[in-house]
């Protein structure tokens, strides 16, 4: 480790911190077939749409590695580009917020909410106040957040976490979300239609109906943002369903929780990641809405805006050289929709808002890797790659969780483990050629021992974690090495 | 006592991330538009199910009122600046935006407004919310969106629209950017047309009938 | 004379020997002199992957010196051919010896998967094989992802005497082996096994290929415990293969 001092780790909240690791909650996802169906259906249908828009632009290749060499040169001059858009932000207008942590950017939220002496707001859908919870600490405060999100509506009403950061209620099918409507709606406020069926059509307008009185009332906003660009001042989200103009627009007062890594430097930077984003998420060459804005404009939406930046565990991950390159993470969740251990294991094994392969290389840098939840995510993915691939600023996933692995196994160097005792013994044999030409011999001699058995069923433990569903194969009886000294003599 | 804003700048440079970057540039944006372009952009807001007509101008006010009469309308909001003439249907309620609170826009059916941009690649239409555009507000409550473009008006891509589009950004104007009507897949993938913005959107091309 | 050297991998000196020797036969055929460094034993692959870099470190030194002065190394492995190509570069950072780094810099970019090494280097497609047989190829994740090898072996596999090559449904997905996140995670690595599976029985081929035993191993294991008939086989054995159909 250098010297360097990083920034401090976020919190793992009360809501992650007593989980199981990844294999545990793995393995409950996978005993619920309902969710399977739904997660392989939905991830293959926009598998296939992503690859259909992103297949219509000339030079993807170009603009991947435009937006990550933009957000690698915003990550080498964070500070200075956090400092501009500062002045831009205050220049058109805006109050300017800095919070170290979860619970500070709460604060502050909850302060700016009881100052215009309401009890409720609505919300427009946000990683960033998911990762901070907001949403409790308003409630703790007294105050209502209304999700307004479609799939957060199903979500927060359903008394349920996101497993998804697009759609977050991807692991309910439609009769679910028609039983969460009936039993939930009232209680928040207007209830379900009599004769809603569970047809999407219907349940959407459901949804539209409920909402609608919310949005009309609703005095405060809170919204994150996409991007945020430090030469004009300006915020960018990018939305589906209108809910996100609504709260942007209709309230008096809108409150923007906003990351630190997520400014651009320049407005002409959009042109790549209004390109990047829609096609990697929705699969879409563009989403329905985007809203733009610049401080208050006059006469038109909220009279004032704030915007919270955030760290809550960047620094810390700034601060490692190559698990930085996390920080370009825009969100779009097209890793999560092509991995394949996500599609089987669900969101909810990632134990983070964060699921999929990018959570697994987030989590662990943001929260640290002292709980077993977060010290598993390294090791909850093949290594296949089709992350990377799919990524539309260039985040090298695998690499990112090997290095992470590194340090996992580093922070555990000196605790006796059977599989550090093992890595160990077969570091030791591999050290010398003849070490391992003499384990060879009783690769062999077990395998004379076996006699003539093709495969093995069963073996002891840890073996048995193979056997439990597969053959293993049974060792042969002339390894290559001495294969090679029978037919080609000694070698140099 | 450090404030925030100190903490969290100090920890961004403890963290040895400065060092210089080469940024390749992006794909430079195209070339100014060409009569296939609007095509483009008429068959990319069709794909979106919003419902796209090319006329002549001379034909937008006979147009307006049947596609709004397409829709059951009954009431309509102008914002300032919309050419005058355009709405002359004597059977439409028409009413100006004068001070109209959310409630109000939510009783009434539809709005018409021009635009800023058009992007072809995407199907896209900006509002920059000037003259004939109205607040954002006027877009957005109302169930039906009907929008006026000129063919000259649209660009190919989306690099080309951001360009154009600073200085009305670095006056402090607020965009709204709209592809196709309000939509969801939150239920199984399954896309609906139509949540909480408009759910019906119509666009007029305006100025050469292909 | 260029001089090549086998990488025969640890994998596959020990339990798959079927595997480099099918890569010496076919290589010795296509006229290519082959060497096999006795002193080599494994990439460290496994212990990159785990994150036990300190163990992976020695490993990446002695493959250097034992294949330095060679040509090129070729290995019938996608993904121990990605480890040192890939990764090798990281693990020389992390030892602080910046000549390791040069001769990492120096070694991996000779070191061959095999079907990169027959198509890009010797430049053949026909290896001259024959194998009247039902197959389907699984592509490796990292012989894919991370080698980008392409339609290599498939380029290969067309040209194969005999052969009835059908294509397999989602073929790109991963089967689910992943090293230690066998182990690791061993539900959802069957999960993804036993999918990988249904699409290879669905092809109705008798075997099924790939340039990799530790996935075959895996998928192999699945097969047999499902008693399907359908039997694993290495890209090498089938290249190297020169039986004429049973009359």
């Amino acid at each position: 480790m250098s010297a360097r001092h990083t920034g401090p780790v976020a919190a793992t909240t009360p809501t992650f911190i007593g989980m199981p690791k990844f294999p545990a909650l793995a393995r409950e996802a996978l005993g619920n077939t309902q969710q399977r169906r739904n997660l392989a259906f939905a991830t293959q249908t926009i598998r296939g749409k992503r690859a259909a828009v992103v297949g219509e632009v000339g030079d993807w290749e170009a603009l991947r590695l435009n937006g990550a060499a933009v957000k690698d040169e915003v990550l080498a001059h964070l500070d200075d580009y956090l400092i501009q858009l500062e002045d831009k932000l205050t220049a058109a207008g805006t109050t300017v917020h800095w919070a170290r942590d979860a619970a500070e950017a709460n604060r502050i939220v909850v302060e700016l909410v009881r100052g215009k002496g309401v009890d409720e707001v609505v919300k427009v859908k946000s990683m960033a106040t998911q990762e901070i919870e907001l949403n409790e600490a308003l409630e703790e405060a007294g105050i209502a957040a209304w999700e307004t999100d479609l799939a957060e509506l199903i979500v927060q009403l359903g008394n349920d976490r996101p497993s998804h950061i697009l759609v977050p209620a991807i692991h309910r099918g439609r009769a679910e979300i028609r039983d969460i409507f009936r039993t939930r709606m009232a209680a928040a406020g207007r209830p379900a239609p009599e004769t809603m069926t569970d047809e999407p059509a219907q349940l959407a307008e459901a949804a539209r109906l409920h909402l609608r009185e919310k949005f009309l009332r609703a005095k405060v906003g809170i919204s994150g943002a996409n991007f945020a660009i430090a030469d004009t001042g300006t915020l960018v989200v990018l939305e589906s369903e209108g809910n996100g103009r609504m709260c942007l627009t209709l309230p008096e007062t809108l409150i923007s929780v906003v990351g630190i890594e997520k400014v651009l430097p320049t407005w002409e930077d959009l042109g790549t990641f209004l390109q990047l984003l829609p096609r990697s998420s929705t699969g879409e060459r563009m989403n329905p809405y985007t809203s733009i804005w610049t401080g208050p404009a006059d006469g038109d939406g909220p009279q004032e805006t704030h915007v919270v930046l955030v760290d809550n565990g960047r620094t810390h991950v700034l601060a490692d050289p190559v698990g930085r390159q996390a920080l370009r993470c825009i969100r779009c969740s097209a890793c999560l929709n092509v991995c394949p251990v996500y599609e089987r294991a669900g969101g909810h094994a990632y134990g983070s808002v964060y699921p999929g392969p990018i959570g697994a290389v987030l989590t662990p840098q943001l929260r640290g890797i002292d709980n077993p939840i977060d010290a598993s995510l390294p090791y909850a993915s093949s290594l296949c790659g089709a992350c990377f691939e799919v990524c539309p600023v260039r985040i090298d996933i695998p690499r990112l969780l090997v290095n992470l692995r590194t340090q996992v196994v580093d922070a555990h160097r000196g605790r006796p483990s059977a599989e550090g005792l093992a890595m160990k013994s077969a570091a030791w044999m591999f050290a010398e050629p003849g070490r391992w030409a003499s384990m060879q011999k009783g690769i062999t001699a077990s395998s004379k021992l076996l006699r003539g058995k093709r495969t093995l069923q069963h073996l002891p433990w840890p073996g048995s974690v193979w056997t439990d569903a597969r053959n293993a194969p049974v060792p042969p009886r002339e390894t290559f090495r001495q294969w090679w000294q029978r037919t080609h003599g000694e070698s140099r | 006592m450090t404030t925030a804003r100190e903490e969290v700048l100090a920890r961004i440079r403890a963290a040895g991330a400065a060092r210089p970057v080469e940024v390749p540039p992006a794909p430079e944006p195209s070339p100014q538009p060409a009569p296939e372009t609007v095509d483009l952009f008429a068959e990319n807001v069709a794909d979106y199910r919003a419902v796209v007509e090319r006329l002549a101008e001379s034909a937008v006010p006979q147009r307006i009122s049947s596609a709004l009469g397409q829709y059951g309308v009954t009431s309509v909001v102008v914002p300032d600046g919309l050419p005058s003439g355009w709405l002359t249907d004597a059977a439409l309620r028409v009413l100006a935006d004068e001070r109209l609170t959310a409630y109000d826009l939510d009783a009434i059916d539809a709005v018409v407004t021009q635009a800023a941009v058009g992007i072809a690649e995407t199907g896209t239409i900006v509002l920059d919310h000037t003259a004939g555009q109205g607040r954002r507000a006027l877009s957005l409550v109302p169930d039906v969106h009907l929008c006026v473009i000129r063919a000259d008006q649209v660009v190919g891509d989306v690099p080309a629209a951001v360009r154009q589009l600073r200085p009305a950004v670095e006056t402090g104007r607020p965009l709204t950017w709209i592809s196709g009507p309000s939509a969801t897949s939150d239920i199984e993938l399954n896309r609906v047309e139509g949540v909480h913005g408009p759910r019906h959107l119509h666009v007029l091309i305006v100025g050469d009938e292909a | 004379m260029t001089r090549v050297a086998l990488f025969a991998t640890c994998f596959n000196d020990a339990m798959w020997p079927g595997t480099p020797i099918a890569t010496v036969t076919l290589l010795e055929r296509l006229g290519v002199e082959v060497d096999f460094p006795a002193a080599q034993t494994c990439c460290g692959q496994m212990f990159t992957n785990t994150g036990y870099a300190d163990e992976a470190i020695p490993r990446v030194r002695s493959f250097v010196e034992v294949f330095g002065g060679y040509d090129a190394v070729v290995a019938p492995s996608g993904s121990c051919t990605g480890s040192v190509r890939e990764q090798y570069a990281d693990l020389a950072r992390r030892s602080g010896d910046a000549g390791l780094s040069r001769a990492v810099a120096e070694v991996a970019p000779k070191v061959y998967e095999l079907s990169e090494y027959l198509v890009d280097v010797l430049g053949v497609t026909d290896v001259g094989a024959s194998f009247p047989h039902r197959v389907t190829y699984h592509p490796t994740c990292h012989s894919l992802r991370m080698l980008h090898v392409g339609d290599r072996p498939l380029r290969l596999l067309r040209e194969v005497r005999g052969i009835d090559l059908v294509e397999l449904p989602a073929a790109t997905e991963c089967c689910g082996f992943g090293g230690t996140f066998a182990m690791k995670n061993a539900d959802v690595s069957v999960a993804m096994g036993s999918d990988k599976v249904r699409h290879i029985r669905d092809t109705g081929a008798e075997i099924v290929v790939a340039g990799d035993n530790s996935c075959l191993a895996h998928i192999g294991g699945l097969l047999g415990r499902q008693r399907a008939g359908v039997r694993t086989m290495h890209l090498a054995e089938v290249l190297a293969s020169t039986a004429e159909a049973s009359a």
